[in-house]
């Protein structure tokens, strides 16, 4: 049985140092969660300010939509080729491409997460007398963590999606293992290599869950997603905001 | 560009490839979707375990479900037919939940004076609930349908010969044309799909002409976009 | 800390005009209720009190001074405000909801939360609720709350947008007597807007009922108008016409009291026997209807 195969692969010491001469499973893990931790924190840099700024505002949500929707119809394989022939092999221009795709699904989190503020909430924050910016950091951003802690979810996701094409073209992540198996016809390892990946975008799927989970402020009932007002009732918007609060 | 014109038959044929194993996860994915977001609309315990279901299965790498769904299926390695079930998977994934949103914004009042008029549940269904569904059901499919086609070169690395093929191939002869051809053949087939689902939509939809999207299908044109690609 | 609209117009972006050339003096620590159907513009005739929207033209002074020098956060900080759906803030305490301003201007955090305990045995809440959160609380309480809010920084000038819309007739009824009874001993300035004219005569010193346009149709005591619509559109809405609050004395009656029947016949109250004689007795049969205004609470 192949699969039962690929997990004595996973437990087998030896794997653990090296594979094929080069890195050990020890090794690529590290080697895919820098990738993915270092793409993640870069993208949430760039793009939870400008969501906010967005959600906030009410400006630029359309050219937002369009730049995440054009990105994301993007085939990623052939991105990465693309911008690594272009820009030259190397951890910038890697680095690059999962920024690139990481950016949408936080900038979507931070701008729906302040919509789905209830707007007399923020209405009366202001008519107390809460200057902009405190509207913000103290009304919107609490109320709006939930969908954005979806977004750093989603986006996480991708990226380590990603992160696994990238040993196509040379780099080390647990996608080694896949690529080389399959170019060596050796489907143990592959098998291995899959399970890995699998394994990773799980754990980090249910971390972040339950990061997500505890950012729901208390007395907002639960099931992030759905516009909340001070007395409790939820207006529906809860199966759509679903796949960003949910995650992916 | 002479590449281009020396590789047309090789172009096409890779596209024809990438039509092939686009089509069958989408048409599958959709008739699929249909019964299960019925039935996660209809109750609430189906509705969690079908989306919960639905997110695990999206949270795999697509790379790493084209190798373990045949594993998991007793499949040959290397058999087109695993990117297909893969991308299969990956389409209920998404379309069960706009399925389930699309059948959720019918409104009670319709249905019931369907009922009052005397529809019986199956003429109810097909008649009342599958058309007013409809717009969200689009705008799901499109989503789908961008997805997919998107999904399908990831094949490449495991060596199911897609437009996918012309990024690995390109990278390692580092050769920009040719990577570049792939990208703008994969965006084309995109729209040129989108444009056909519109058109069908416009067809089988007529009374949604010219409205404004309403807010579910808006919803899901708009944040359910999943990231795609690599997924 | 009296209000004064000085030709007050506003025009918003889209084109619709919600305030044209509006004047009006409302006087200090007395309640001034702007009434009126729904586009009258009253809402925006409030919320140009605490700049929440600026004028398109035109003046609005408190104590004689411009409010356009004010800058709006400093001033809106120095006016309370209470809202229909209560605007409490969903992930804060009801202590930290009432305290919010008061931290908000500096005052250190345990004070503010003790005067927010204080706040709430003024508005008649149990202490008890001070670490809930509004969703755990009744549509009568989420209010009791946003008033404790308005009154927690002791302002002089206190806006009431409709706080009492969206709770049932008898909660409401609480909370009316419940703001008189606060009202008789604070001596807030109170501009309260409501669409209900019974809200108005109940609660207003000097109600203000408003047209299409924050037009005045009449401004006055209740008395005043009751007495003495100034037109059709009055008379209209305080229902003088439609015979709600035309009393006349009912002859069959055979109590001691005296049964009041209303234009329609049915029965609206009794008078009781002392008074009924001086009416009967000291007047005419013309004078022989009386207003219905019993409980005048508000306009002693």
């Amino acid at each position: 049985m192949l699969l039962l195969q690929g997990i004595a692969w996973i437990f087998a010491p030896a794997n653990w140092a090296s594979v094929n001469s080069g890195l050990g499973i020890g090794g690529e893990i590290l080697s895919h969660l820098f990738y993915t931790v270092l793409s993640v924190a870069i993208a949430a840099v760039v793009a939870v300010p400008i969501g906010l700024a967005i959600g906030h505002t009410g400006r630029g949500r359309g050219g937002a939509i369009l730049i995440g929707n054009v990105v994301r119809a993007f085939p990623t394989l052939g991105l990465l080729a693309i911008l690594l022939i272009l820009l030259g092999f190397g951890l910038i221009p890697t680095l690059v491409v999962f920024v690139l795709l990481g950016i949408p699904p936080l900038l979507a989190g931070a701008y729906a997460g302040v919509e789905s503020v209830d707007r007399q909430t923020v209405d009366a924050a202001r008519a107390m007398g809460m200057t902009e910016w405190q509207i913000l950091m103290k009304v919107e951003l609490p109320l709006a963590a939930p969908l954005l802690l979806g977004g750093l979810r989603s986006s996480t996701l991708q990226i380590i999606a990603t992160v696994a094409l990238v040993s196509e073209f040379g780099s080390d992540s647990l996608g080694a293992f896949i690529i080389s198996g399959a170019a060596t016809q050796d489907y143990v390892e592959m098998i291995g290599g899959s399970i890995l990946v699998t394994v990773l975008a799980l754990l980090a799927d249910a971390l972040l869950a339950g990061a997500q989970r505890l950012t729901v402020p208390r007395g907002v009932p639960r099931g992030a997603g759905g516009r909340t007002t001070a007395g409790g009732r939820r207006i529906l918007t809860a199966p759509s905001g679903a796949p960003i609060s949910e995650g992916n | 560009m002479d590449w281009v014109w020396t590789h047309l038959d090789l172009i096409s044929s890779e596209t024809l490839a990438h039509i092939g194993l686009s089509v069958p996860p989408i048409v599958i994915g959709f008739l699929v979707s249909i019964p299960l977001g019925y039935w996660a609309s209809r109750s609430a315990v189906a509705r969690s375990v079908l989306l919960t279901i639905g997110n695990v299965l999206y949270t795999i790498p697509a790379l790493a479900l084209v190798v373990l769904v045949p594993v998991v299926l007793g499949l040959s390695l290397l058999n087109p037919g695993n990117v297909v079930v893969a991308l299969t998977l990956y389409a209920v994934a998404i379309m069960v939940r706009s399925a389930a949103d699309a059948f959720a914004s019918v409104s009670a009042d319709v249905r019931q004076s369907a009922t009052a008029l005397g529809y019986s549940a199956a003429q109810r269904f097909f008649r009342v609930e599958l058309p007013l569904a409809g717009p969200v059901l689009l705008a799901g499919i499109r989503v789908v349908s961008v997805s997919t086609i998107s999904l399908v070169t990831i094949g490449a690395l495991v060596g199911i010969p897609s437009l996918g093929s012309f990024f690995t191939d390109g990278f390692q002869r580092a050769f920009l044309l040719e990577a570049a051809v792939g990208f703008v053949l994969v965006l084309v087939l995109a729209a040129v799909f989108d444009v056909l689902l519109t058109v069908l939509g416009r067809v089988l939809l007529p009374w949604n002409r010219g409205l404004r999207p309403t807010a579910a299908a808006r919803r899901v044109i708009a944040q359910q976009l999943p990231p795609i690609g690599a997924r | 800390m009296s209000i004064e609209f000085r030709h007050v117009s506003k025009t918003f972006p889209d084109g619709t005009t919600a305030v044209e050339d509006f004047s009006l003096t409302i006087p200090s620590r007395e309640t001034t209720v702007l009434v009126g159907s729904s586009g009258c513009g009253k809402t925006t005739l409030l919320r140009m009190i605490n700049r929440m929207v600026d004028p398109s033209s035109g003046s609005i002074l408190i104590d004689g001074k411009d409010i356009a020098e004010i800058p709006p956060v400093g001033l809106r900080r120095s006016i309370g405000y209470v809202m229909q759906n209560s605007g409490l803030l969903p992930h804060r305490t009801v202590a930290d909801n009432v305290a919010t301003v008061p931290m908000l201007t500096g005052v250190p955090k345990r004070k503010a939360r003790e005067d927010a305990l204080a706040l709430l045995d003024r508005v008649g809440l149990d202490r008890a609720l001070a670490g809930r959160y509004p969703s755990q609380l009744s549509g009568g309480q989420q209010q009791r709350v946003g008033v404790a809010r308005g009154l927690a920084v002791d302002p002089n000038i206190l806006l009431m947008d409709e706080p009492f819309g969206a709770v049932d007739p008898i909660v409401r009824d609480e909370l009316q007597q419940e703001l008189l009874r606060l009202q008789g001993t604070l001596g807030k300035t109170v501009v309260f807007v409501t669409h209900d004219i019974d809200e108005a005569f109940l609660l207003g010193n000097q109600v203000v009922i408003l047209q299409r346009g924050g037009r005045i149709a009449q401004v006055g005591t209740p008395k005043e108008i009751l007495a003495n619509p100034a037109n059709e559109f009055v008379a209209d809405f305080i229902g003088a016409k439609r015979g709600k609050r035309r009393l006349r004395i009912d002859e069959t009656g055979r109590g001691e009291d005296v049964l009041l029947v209303d234009a329609a016949g049915y029965a609206a109250g009794v008078l009781s026997a002392d008074d009924a004689r001086l009416v009967l007795t000291g007047s005419g049969p013309k004078s022989r209807s009386v207003s219905n205004k019993t409980d005048q609470a508000g306009d002693a």
